[in-house]
């Protein structure tokens, strides 16, 4: 029965949870929130993490009524994100793996959110959607990879939502993507929108640039309301992945789809690619909130999964990375 | 085609039900003209076969996308019908191998075009090669041709959009390498090296996912590429340059 720490530190949220053999102990999180019209800085989100992740940590293992004793191993993100939050958590989790002699995990925290959504949606091998603030992929596994068939070409989703917040001084608690949901469930007119789809990619960097440079315009000229335009980057983005989504399923023949990450929580994006799935045949495994935001429970999934396969990173090998592409993983723990 | 589908004959239940384990749209409505047979429910569109004013024909009828809004979905419908027929007519007007547009029909977003009879797609082609284990150097000259192909139709600021193996045709017999562009819908023109790298980026990984262990056929292929069209050289410098953002974009989680 092994028990695994997994922390969790690569953009704006820092996380520890506790997974013993697809069971979620713990999971608790931590979220640097920063004012209406700014973005989180690599430097102060790492002193962020750093005056919290110990206490997380505390907290994760009284959750899960464990002492350290009863840990067996201490698995945390390598990478992709931040440089500064991502080495305040690669060295909180070596130091306790060294503390407690365990052996150390380092996970890609896209494989993270594969292997929580693979767990929780009871789908052995789905095809995923992965949607958040610096990724947005199409993903199958395919041959011990998880191959990326359809990506942005330049920003996230998540990104281009949280941009646009900004823009509109959309408060960023508890987070800007929610706060644009709500506003556009109040949004009646459809802006018109460049909508890029090139073969299963898709591009949203246009489409935020076309908003910055109309939105003052339209408002003040009372074309359009806010409510108007979070509804139509909703509609409009939405629809983009929604369609590259179709097109990967219908080439993998997958039957079912996993959406994961930060914007996975967004309710429209669900019902729409709940609809498309419905016309297809397929199905759209549940999604369960809690952990499509990023935490530490996703990385203890995913380390629990390397830990059974032998997979462990040795102390020497255990740098961080902020580039590290889905790909790059040789997945031992599937056939 | 579009993606590959299970083709079956069209239903003529009015309305099947949305959850059932109909992989076609909720209902399938009877053949646009009398006689045509379904072949195949892609992801964007019904292909259908049959003969159009005594021809063969291919009829592709847009698939309306409910998950999309309304506005949206006419725009994007009829802009993508629009811009199938118009780049099908430029590719013939310069020469390059592609269906005839018989008849365009706005009001139901579809398209009625010349059947390439028994044809079948690069990429069943490339699979039967590979299966057959016979010799594949072939499969570098089919490469060959289709880089000059591809060569040919960005020369005319033609952007396909949407290339993959599935979307170009060998004519019979297949030892000719005769090719013929398909599937426009996502197409546009434009002179910028910036798409026509992109379209090749596409392509490329639509190559390299479908056909593992084929990097020399696409090497191949950028090769004579290079060597024929006339703007090849900031094109290729672009498509480098995307092949680095695909990098950059795992930065953050």
């Amino acid at each position: 029965m092994p028990t695994v720490l997994g922390l969790e530190g690569s953009a704006n949220k820092v996380g520890a949870g506790v997974v013993r053999d697809g069971v979620i102990l713990s999971n608790c999180r931590a979220t640097y929130v920063t004012p209406p019209g700014h973005g989180f800085a690599p430097g102060p989100t790492g002193r962020h993490h750093r005056a919290r992740l110990l206490g997380l940590v505390a907290a994760a293992l009284r959750d899960a009524g464990l002492r350290p004793r009863d840990i067996d191993a201490v698995a945390f993100t390598r990478g992709p994100g931040m440089g500064s939050p991502l080495a305040v958590v690669a060295a909180a989790a070596r130091t306790l793996a060294q503390v407690w002699g365990l052996p150390l995990l380092g996970v890609n925290h896209c494989v993270g959110h594969i292997e929580m959504g693979r767990l929780l949606g009871r789908a052995p091998d789905p095809l995923v959607l992965y949607v958040s603030g610096g990724n947005t992929q199409v993903i199958a596994f395919s041959r011990r990879r998880y191959r990326i068939f359809g990506e942005t070409l330049d920003v996230a989703v998540g990104n281009c939502l949280d941009r646009f917040a900004r823009l509109l001084q959309i408060s960023n608690e508890p987070s800007p993507g929610y706060n644009i949901e709500v506003l556009a469930r109040r949004g009646r007119r459809l802006v018109e929108l460049p909508y890029v789809v090139k073969g299963l990619d898709v591009s949203f960097s246009g489409l935020l640039s076309h908003l910055q440079a109309v939105t003052p315009k339209l408002l003040e000229a009372g074309e359009a309301t806010p409510e108007d335009l979070c509804f139509s980057l909703q509609e409009t983005a939405f629809a983009m992945l929604t369609e590259v989504t179709e097109r990967a399923l219908a080439l993998t023949r997958a039957t079912h789809l996993l959406l994961v990450g930060g914007v996975a929580c967004n309710r429209r994006l669900q019902e729409m690619l709940r609809t498309m799935c419905r016309a297809r045949g397929a199905e759209l495994c549940p999604i369960d909130e809690r952990y499509c935001v990023d935490n530490g429970a996703m990385i203890a999934q995913a380390g629990w999964e390397m830990l059974r396969a032998g997979q462990v990173t040795e102390l020497a090998q255990s740098g961080i990375t902020q580039r590290y592409r889905t790909d790059e993983v040789e997945v031992t723990w599937r056939d | 085609m579009d993606e590959p589908g299970p083709a079956g004959p069209a239903m003529d239940e009015p309305e099947a039900d949305a959850a059932g384990p109909v992989v076609a749209e909720a209902e399938t409505p009877p053949p646009p003209l009398p006689g045509l047979q379904l072949v195949q429910q892609g992801a964007e569109a019904r292909v259908y076969r049959g003969l159009f004013l005594g021809r063969p024909a291919v009829a592709k009828l847009r698939i309306p996308k409910r998950y999309r809004h309304p506005a949206l979905e006419e725009r994007l419908s009829r802009r993508r019908t629009a811009q199938e027929a118009r780049s099908l007519l430029r590719c013939r007007r310069a020469g390059i191998s592609a269906p005839v547009v018989y008849f365009v029909d706005y009001v139901t977003n579809s398209i009625y075009l010349e059947d390439i009879v028994d044809s079948i797609t690069v990429q069943d082609h490339i699979y039967s090669v590979q299966r057959s284990g016979n010799d594949s150097s072939n499969l570098l000259t089919l490469a060959e041709k289709m880089g000059e192909l591809l060569a040919r139709m960005h020369d005319e600021d033609l952007i396909h959009g949407d290339l993959t193996t599935s979307n170009i045709l060998m004519r019979p017999p297949t030892e000719k390498l005769d090719l013929v562009l398909i599937d426009f819908g996502l197409s546009f023109i434009s002179g910028l090296p910036e798409d026509k790298g992109v379209d090749l980026y596409v392509l490329e990984k639509a190559f390299l996912s479908t056909h593992p262990d084929t990097e020399m056929m696409f090497k191949t292929l950028l090769k004579t590429y290079a060597a024929t069209s006339k703007k090849s050289g900031p094109v290729i410098k672009k498509l480098d340059e995307v092949r680095l953002r695909g990098r950059k974009r795992s930065m953050i989680g």
